[in-house]
């Protein structure tokens, strides 16, 4: 341990400034009262185009991100780089989709994508099973953010013999996460994200710099990454596809991309921008994280060429190939470098927990709360439910690294992705057109979920060993087609739930079932800041700041 | 419902289209799937898609700066909506 204290100096240090950032923002663009649900939970709807770059960024692209897809490219290769298409892929479908739900949001006063199918299709039970499915997806990725510090943490040497000892640096970690939360709501992991940001494009960019001109060049580097791949028995790796693995890169790309927008703690960080243009800006300034994210993820070959070898799983004879990145930084800079590089990871944990934590809560509060527990519920009492509730998640999440195999929190990430894209019927579509019956996309929800749980269940994992959830690319042979193909599983799933929203929704139209009022118009998609039908009620100052200095 | 709607009915544009491309063309792995011919040592795979990134970021800018009306906020006529 005692080689690792330059490290853990530097990582403590930042991870200390950041704390006290943390608890400092409650007074940063403060309201007049931050009781209110859009203040604690949306940051008072407020953001800028910078803010929003930082908040969005550091949102989407998670510590889990930047420590799993270079193991992947560690361990598979090309397969691994369908991070890039993903995230290219993403910001056109955000430009179209979510721009409308910012603004259908903006004026009828939604917090949460469940808020919006309430309305629209006027189907309590609906909105439920979307929150539901919301809450149930973030929670693993919660706990995942938690792998990604933990990586960190096994490579300074910071660990111990008991469970207790272990996760003690964690659970502090997550408690300090957890209070400055609780203080100041969504603006905590806005003001934290320009540090994170900011530490992590030096990190990579010196990384990306420094590294090929130690390993010998780009060239080289790729050439010990295929030499490596031509080596090994595996069947699916190398530094291109393969003809069995395109579909499943396609489909897997495609579906992430549809999956993140749906997932309940990206639309957080869109709904509280202020207006429609700085959410149209951010299209084009967000890639810069895809490319970041693409040159992460070569930091994955890099470990090959410098022969990094993954420290030990927790179950004997297995690999934790999720330290790869940390050891590359550990073996090739200067420990203060390495401490920087590992708080940059440390603090990339932190801020999309908090918004996670915030989005879950939101969803609780605004659909199961205020819709079943207590329907007077003033915005206030709102604000206070989603504030303990935040906590409640994220001592879940601590729970579920603590008390469960960490391979258990993949596992339910895994399945997370795949259930979110079953709302996406409901809230995408649902954005451009209400002709699938609410009953129908109930009966499509439930289709998916099915099929998506029934193909994750048979799909094996060869390396380890296990026989049930071990990908998520499943094997087209299964589905009865004569081909060695595979298939992303939730890009399956959600084609089923849709083929089954649209017949039941004919044989409902035939059947004349009602169903019920729209509460939206058709212009609520297209309001912008300053539209004078807002239903919510304002607290932010610079609200009437904006009025009366123009 | 009687009061003046003042939000345009639809955002409609021709222009939209045009984020076809950044959609599908990182999709197409046929157009990309190679090793030759390699750019500062990246493998085609790798460098096509990373100038993917920049369709991406050079397609939505058009079309935001094609689509884009102005905001409320620098629009004459809708400020003393706001006020009144």
């Amino acid at each position: 341990m005692s080689d690792h204290i330059t490290e853990i100096v530097v990582f403590s240090l930042l991870f200390l400034l950041v704390s006290g950032m943390g608890f400092v923002a409650a007074r940063w663009r403060a309201p007049k009262d931050m009781a209110h649900l859009d203040e604690w939970g949306l940051g008072g709807r407020s953001f800028g185009g910078w803010i929003t770059w930082f908040l969005v960024g550091g949102d989407l692209y998670t510590a889990y991100t930047f420590v799993a897809v270079p193991a992947l490219i560690f361990g598979a290769g090309a397969a691994g780089f369908f991070a890039v298409p993903y995230t290219v892929v993403i910001y056109p479908l955000f430009f179209l989709i979510l721009i409308r739900l910012w603004s259908v949001s903006h004026r009828h006063g939604f917090v949460t994508p469940a808020d919006f199918v309430r309305s629209r299709f006027d189907s309590p039970l609906l909105a439920l099973l979307v929150a539901i499915t919301g809450i149930v997806a973030t929670m693993p990725y919660i706990a995942l953010q938690l792998v990604g510090i933990e990586a960190v943490l096994k490579t300074m040497g910071v660990t111990g013999e008991s469970a207790l000892a272990r996760h003690l640096p964690i659970i502090i970690a997550f408690a300090i996460l957890a209070a400055y939360t609780y203080q100041s709501g969504l603006r905590a992991p806005a003001l934290i994200a320009f540090v994170k940001d900011t530490l992590i494009y030096i990190v990579i960019i010196v990384a990306v710099l420094y590294l090929p001109y130690k390993l010998g060049g780009w060239g080289s580097i790729f050439d010990d990454a295929n030499a490596k791949f031509q080596a090994s028995k595996a069947p699916g790796d190398g530094i291109t596809l393969n003809a069995n693995n395109q579909i499943q890169y396609i489909t897997l790309a495609l579906g992430s991309a549809l999956a993140l927008f749906l997932y309940p703690h990206s639309i957080t960080g869109v709904l509280a921008s202020k207006n429609r243009n700085v959410i149209k800006r951010n299209m084009s300034a967000l890639p810069a994280y895809s490319f970041l994210l693409g040159l992460i993820a070569l930091l994955g070959y890099m470990a090959i060429s410098a022969g990094v070898k993954p420290l030990p799983g927790a179950k004997a004879g297995s690999v934790d190939s999720n330290t790869v990145v940390p050891l590359l930084f550990d073996q090739q800079f200067p420990s203060w470098f390495a401490g920087v590089a590992f708080a940059a990871i440390g603090i990339g944990a932190l801020v999309p927990a908090a918004i996670m934590s915030i989005a879950a809560a939101n969803l609780f509060t605004r659909n199961i709360y205020k819709e079943y527990l207590k329907k007077d519920a003033t915005p206030a009492q709102e604000a206070n439910v989603s504030k303990i509730t935040s906590l409640v998640v994220k001592v879940g999440a601590v729970a579920c690294i603590i008390f469960l195999d960490p391979q258990f929190s993949i596992d339910l990430q895994l399945i997370g992705g795949i259930i979110i894209l079953q709302t996406g019927p409901a809230v995408a579509l649902g954005l451009f057109t209400r002709w699938l019956h609410r009953w129908a996309l109930i009966a499509g929800w439930a289709a998916g979920m099915g099929m998506g749980m029934w193909m994750l269940y048979n799909i094996p994992n060869a390396t380890t060993g296990r026989k049930h959830f071990g990908g998520s690319a499943f094997p087209l042979s299964d589905l009865g087609f004569d081909s060695p193909k595979t298939i992303y599983v939730g890009f399956v799933a959600v084609a089923v739930n849709l083929l089954v929203a649209v017949v039941v929704t004919l044989i409902l139209r035939a059947a004349k079932t009602p169903d019920g009022i729209d509460h939206t118009s058709p212009d609520d998609y297209f309001a912008d800041e300053g539209d004078p039908r807002l239903e919510k009620a304002r607290t932010t100052p610079d609200a009437d700041a904006v009025t009366s200095s123009t | 419902m009687t009061e003046p709607v003042r939000s345009p009915r639809s955002d409609r544009s021709p222009w939209y289209w045009l984020l076809l491309i950044p959609v599908v063309l990182p999709l197409v792995t046929p157009l990309f799937n190679r090793d030759s011919p390699r750019l500062w040592g990246f493998p085609a795979f790798y460098w096509l898609q990373f100038l993917f990134i920049f369709v991406g970021v050079a397609t939505t800018s058009v079309v935001y700066q094609m689509t884009k009306r102005p905001t409320r906020a620098s629009a004459p006529e809708t400020r003393e909506a706001v006020d009144e």
